[in-house]
Order: C-alpha cells, then sequence, then structure tokens
C-alpha cells in the first residue's frame, strides 16, 4: 500500500469534515490551494529551500551503539530534535506558513500542547511576517513557561483556554471558535494530522519528508528498511511522517500512546474537533480529559489516518505509563548523551519494554524534539523522588 | 416545525425561538414560562464536552450543567415529560448523536417528542446519514447557512433544510454583540430570494431591536445568548420576561 490522497477526505472509514457551516468554505478553499501549490515546483522549491536553510534538513541518523548493546537490538533515532525550534513541527508549519501567503492571509492562528508547535508557528509567523495567535491550555501554559516567553519573544501573542480540562483539546476549540470569527483572513495553522479534511492529508504531505529521509538513511545504513518504525503518538504528526516513508514495505510500524490518553487503546470511534477517529468518551459521547506528563501528547483523540492503520492492521498501536516514559528519558540522556522530549520518550519506553521481543531486529525510533522544554518539570519531579527517597526509603 | 413557523409568516407575524439549555437549573419550568411569554418554538441544547460554535456564555450553561451529571437521555426523557404547547428543536453536537446510534437518536427524538435536530458541525456533505435516519423518524433536520457560502452552496442547503434555515448572522460564536452584523440582514436577504423554507437568523442576534432589525427581512431570530444569560443570573422568570421583550418588539 502506499498513502495517496484521502478520497472525499476519507481513510477508510475514518476521517472527514465535520465542521460548522461557516468554515466549509475556508476548508475547500484551503483544499484546493493546496493541492495546486502541492504540484507547483516553484512552491515545493521554495519550501525546501527553507527546510535546508533554514530549518537544516535533512536531520541525521544516529545509530545508538550502547543502548543498543544494552537492549539487545540495533536502535537508529532519527534526529528531528535538531532541526530549527527543537522538533519536527517546523515541517508542516513552514509549509502551512507559505500556503497562507500564497491564498493572501495575513495572521496565523495556532493550538499548542507541548509549545513546540506554537513555537514553531510563532517562528514561521516571523519569518515571513505574519500577524501570529496562539491558544494555550492554562495548565499546559504553567506546565511550558518557558516555550510560552519564547513564542512571545517571537512576536505572537499567546492566549490561554480556559475551559475543559485547559489543556490542548481546549486549545484547539479556542483556536477553531478564533478562525469561525477570522476566517477572511485568517489561517489556521494546525499543529497536527487531525481536524477536518484537508488538514490530515495535508499536515502527513507536509511530514513526509522525515519518513522519505529516513528510508534512504536506513538503506545506505543497513542496506533494508529497518525490521521496525516506532513513534510517540498524540494527535500523531511525527508518526504519520515517518511511517509514510516506510508503508508500503515490510517495516513493522509501532505507534506509541500515553496510557492517560490512549485513543485506540482506550477509545472508541467518534467526531470531534472536525473528524471521525478514535476518541476517548465516555457513554454519552463526551470527551475524555486526556491526562500524561507530556503536554504535547495530552490529547484525547488521534488523526484519522492511524485510526484507518490501525483498523485495517498496517499499524499497532501501544501504550506506556509516566513512569515508563521518566525511565526513557533517563536512559537515552545517560546513555547516549542524548536529551529527549518526553514524547518521544514514549516511543524509547515501549522499546525498553518490548527489550526481549524486538532482540537483534534493528528499531528506528523518531526523535520527534529535543528534551530542553521538560527539563524544569523533570528536575521537579526527579528531586522530589530523591528526597521522597531520603524520608522514607521506598521509591517515588 | 416547518408547519408551526409557516401559520405565523402566513398571519403576517414574525417567528421567536429562544434558546435554552437543558439540564441547567430549572430549565424546564424556563421552558414553559417562555413558551407562555410567546415563543414560537424553543432550541433545547444538549450539553456537549467541546462545544467549538458556542461563546462564553453558552459554554458556561454547559458545562455547569454537564457538572450537574446532566446527560443526553436525561434532557430528552425530561422533554418526553412536558407538554408546553410548541415545537421543540435539540441543539447539540454530531458526536452524542454519534455515540448514541444516528438510528436511535432519531427515534428517541420522535418519541420524546422533539420536532427537529439542529447538529452545528454537521455540514451539508457529512449530513446524509443523519438525515437519513431523521427522515425516516419524521424528525426535521435543520441546516445551518453562513455568510461564507456561494449562492450555489446556499441553494444546496436550502434544498436539503427542514424546518427552517437557520441563517448565521455573522462570521463569529455564539454570543451577544453591541450591534447587529450588516451581515445578519445580508444572509436573510440572500436566503429569502431563494427559499420558500422559513428563513431564521440567529448568533449575534442579542436585543429585542436587533431582533426587531432582522425580522424586517427574516421570517424570524433564533435568540440564544441573551436568554441562557437571563436564565444564568435571573432563573426561568427573567427568561419570562426577556422572551416577553422580544415578542413585543417582533409584533
Amino acid at each position: 500500500m502506499s498513502m495517496a490522497e484521502p478520497v472525499g477526505g476519507l481513510f477508510g472509514d475514518f476521517g472527514g469534515r465535520f465542521v460548522p457551516e461557516p468554515l466549509v468554505p475556508a476548508c475547500e478553499e484551503l483544499e484546493a490551494a493546496f493541492r495546486s501549490a502541492w504540484a507547483d515546483d516553484g512552491f515545493r522549491g521554495e519550501l525546501n529551500q527553507l527546510l535546508a536553510d533554514y530549518a537544516g534538513r535533512p536531520s541525521p541518523l544516529t545509530e545508538c551503539h550502547r543502548l543498543s548493546e544494552e537492549m539487545g537490538l540495533r536502535l537508529l533515532l532519527k534526529r528531528e530534535d535538531l532541526n530549527h525550534t527543537g522538533s519536527h513541527k517546523i515541517n508542516n508549519v513552514l509549509g502551512q506558513a507559505l500556503l497562507a501567503v500564497r491564498m493572501g492571509k495575513t495572521r496565523l492562528v495556532a493550538e499548542t500542547g507541548a509549545g513546540q508547535h506554537g513555537v514553531a508557528t510563532a517562528t514561521a509567523a516571523a519569518l515571513l511576517g505574519l500577524e501570529c495567535v496562539v491558544y494555550m491550555g492554562e495548565v499546559d501554559m504553567e506546565r511550558q513557561a518557558l516555550n510560552v516567553f519564547r513564542m512571545q519573544l517571537l512576536g505572537a501573542e499567546v492566549r490561554s483556554a480556559v475551559s475543559g480540562s485547559r489543556t490542548l483539546k481546549d486549545a484547539i476549540n479556542e483556536a477553531m471558535r478564533d478562525w469561525v470569527a477570522t476566517v477572511e483572513n485568517s489561517h489556521y495553522c494546525l499543529g497536527s494530522v487531525m481536524g477536518p479534511h484537508p488538514y490530515p492529508w495535508m499536515v502527513r504531505e507536509l511530514h513526509r519528508v522525515i519518513g522519505d529521509e529516513a528510508r534512504e538513511q536506513c538503506n545506505q545504513l543497513l542496506g533494508s528498511d529497518p525490521d521496525v518504525v516506532t513513534a510517540c503518538v498524540g494527535g500523531g504528526s511525527n508518526a504519520i511522517g515517518i511511517f509514510s516513508g516506510f508503508v508500503d514495505g515490510d517495516a513493522a510500524l509501532v505507534g506509541v500512546e500515553p496510557a492517560g490518553g490512549a485513543a485506540i487503546g482506550r477509545g472508541v470511534p467518534g467526531v470531534v474537533h472536525g473528524s471521525k477517529s478514535f476518541l476517548m468518551q465516555d457513554e454519552h459521547g463526551q470527551v475524555l480529559e486526556a491526562e500524561s506528563i507530556s503536554a504535547g501528547l495530552d490529547y484525547p483523540g488521534i488523526g484519522p489516518e492511524h485510526s484507518h492503520l490501525a483498523a485495517i492492521g498496517r499499524a499497532r498501536y501501544e501504550s506506556v505509563t509516566d513512569d515508563e516514559v521518566v525511565a526513557a528519558f533517563e536512559l537515552l540522556s545517560r546513555t547516549e548523551g542524548i536529551i529527549p522530549a518526553l514524547e518521544p520518550a514514549h516511543a524509547l519506553a515501549w522499546v525498553s519494554r518490548a527489550r526481549q521481543e524486538l532482540a537483534g531486529h534493528s528499531v528506528l525510533l523518531n526523535l520527534s524534539g529535543r528534551g530542553d522544554k521538560d527539563v524544569d518539570q523533570m528536575m521537579a519531579r526527579l528531586v522530589a523522588e530523591t528526597s521522597n527517597n531520603g524520608d522514607d526509603g521506598r521509591a517515588g | 416545525m416547518e408547519a408551526a413557523l409557516r401559520a405565523r409568516r402566513s398571519q403576517g407575524g414574525k417567528a421567536l425561538v429562544p434558546y435554552l439549555t437543558g439540564g441547567l437549573g430549572d430549565w424546564q419550568t424556563a421552558l414553559a414560562a417562555a413558551a407562555d411569554a410567546g415563543a414560537d418554538a424553543i432550541e433545547v441544547g444538549i450539553p456537549f464536552s467541546d462545544p467549538v460554535i458556542d461563546g462564553p456564555v453558552i459554554q458556561e450553561a454547559n458545562d455547569r450543567a454537564l457538572a450537574d451529571g446532566v446527560t443526553p437521555l436525561s434532557v430528552l426523557d425530561a422533554l418526553g415529560r412536558l407538554d408546553i404547547g410548541v415545537p421543540l428543536a435539540v441543539m447539540t453536537y454530531y458526536n452524542i448523536a454519534f455515540r448514541f446510534g444516528l438510528e436511535r437518536f432519531a427515534s428517541v427524538l420522535a418519541e420524546r417528542g422533539v420536532a427537529a435536530a439542529i447538529l452545528p458541525d454537521l455540514p451539508l456533505e457529512e449530513a446524509g446519514p443523519w438525515a437519513e435516519a431523521a427522515d425516516a423518524a419524521g424528525v426535521e433536520t435543520v441546516l445551518l447557512a453562513a455568510p461564507t457560502a456561494s449562492d450555489e452552496r446556499l441553494a444546496r442547503i436550502c434544498a436539503r433544510t427542514r424546518g427552517f434555515v437557520y441563517g448565521v448572522g455573522l462570521l463569529g460564536v455564539t454570543g451577544v454583540r453591541d450591534e447587529l452584523a450588516s451581515s445578519a440582514v445580508v444572509m436573510a436577504g440572500r436566503l429569502k430570494q431563494m427559499t420558500d423554507v422559513p428563513v431564521l437568523v440567529g448568533v449575534g442576534v442579542g436585543t429585542p431591536e436587533q431582533a426587531e432589525e432582522v425580522c424586517r427581512v427574516a421570517d424570524g431570530a433564533v435568540v440564544g445568548s441573551a436568554v441562557v444569560r437571563q436564565m444564568l443570573d435571573g432563573g426561568p422568570a427573567a427568561v419570562s420576561e426577556l422572551v416577553g421583550r422580544f415578542r413585543q418588539a417582533l409584533d
């Protein structure tokens, strides 16, 4: 199989365009604009130039020698953490910002969880001279104060989402409310492979550079595709990006969700934020609040193409606990000198847990972001654990 | 619903459709009070966790009702026991109906005597499965029409809507504004030229004066946040008083 354009915005039974009527023409306009831009060598050339000269692509592939030996497998990291702004998010944002300019929009609206997509959007807005408003859950603004300041430094206005769980899902609600009111001059720069058509398709196309590069790099290093390709999944953009390079081959694809935000692990099909997909919800259809250590994965839904890949058995989805994530965060830091973001530490936590199943296999992990933004939070947690250990001798 | 609205129009009157959030405080008394004060029909919101088209007032009402443990079925069962003499529409988000099961949701609405359903995140292109289930159960599917739509799109919306066509008065979420947006009257005019179905305008119609202004062109007005604000602050008596003032303005 390959990842084609979804017919009618559908990936099998998932996807669609479930938006308030005022936004339908905007989605249609965006779909047409993206299709035309994506077929235009001039647009592709301009984007590739920015990805190379500004974002620092291609990102390297790093083989983890010490950690591989410790785990008894061959671990390769796709280093999206080395991109400008510190995560894979810049790939999508540069494409959408260029598209916004092409469409004559003067203002970008975005949501953010951990702040990585917000920082990337604010960066692209600064680069291209666009106004930028980023919505962020009040809880996340506390957890990721550094990224809030970073966005402000870049000239963006950060607005707090104070309704519901005050995390990513509520930031999306606020961004959509803004877009309903400002659709004539604003582009909604959505940060994941979710939302109404064409977003899941468009954002995948903008991130497939991760998978295309990684496949070529793996083939040079291994002489073949890796046995396993894994990535963390909240909405699922970095995972779709790397999966898209391998989906037509034999590599096993494994998405890793946080246990507290496992849309596929704990959800059933539902419709929120513009598309039909697996969704954590109660028996009445009320969306549940996700809870995990990672603001970037605190989302009760998942992009519709992941639901489709799960439904047809092409990818499988695992979940890991916060404690496993913390252990993986420390493990990679200590053994390889790479401090990962908490999000990709989820994928490593699964690899670490599944090391017996994976023994002797090559595993490509998308290291979607760097851990600088999480160091404060981890310091507080680890210091608290140490002092608890001192008090009563038990592990925290 | 459509029969009642057409009857009002053929008598030379304008239709008044207030909105109230199901499960909010003494909401059943408020529904009856709104009907007595001159509502032609009433829109009842079934609270949803992520109401993306709603502004702060309806969000607050929604959150309060959910915190009180309201469920879709508890609202619908209560509606089934009410007899207030005007047709009722439910307004909720698509996931509520989807989770219920579309056919089951439609038949429960019909059994509880609900005439129509408004699902604001279900645009024309996605409405097929629900609209079929609703048609089969005898429930009217009200579609929204927005200022951003082309005439061609408005025509398709008018052809598929049942009960009335809900003209969105401005680009934005529900809520009261100081002035009626010029887009509201334009919206009403475009729809009136296009269809014989009753044309009601809502979103941004927050005062009796604004309702009167838009109803110089439209067949009626839907009033949401202003009514819910009264309910939050003053309960059913305040709702009755406000609906009465809207009624006077439209008469």
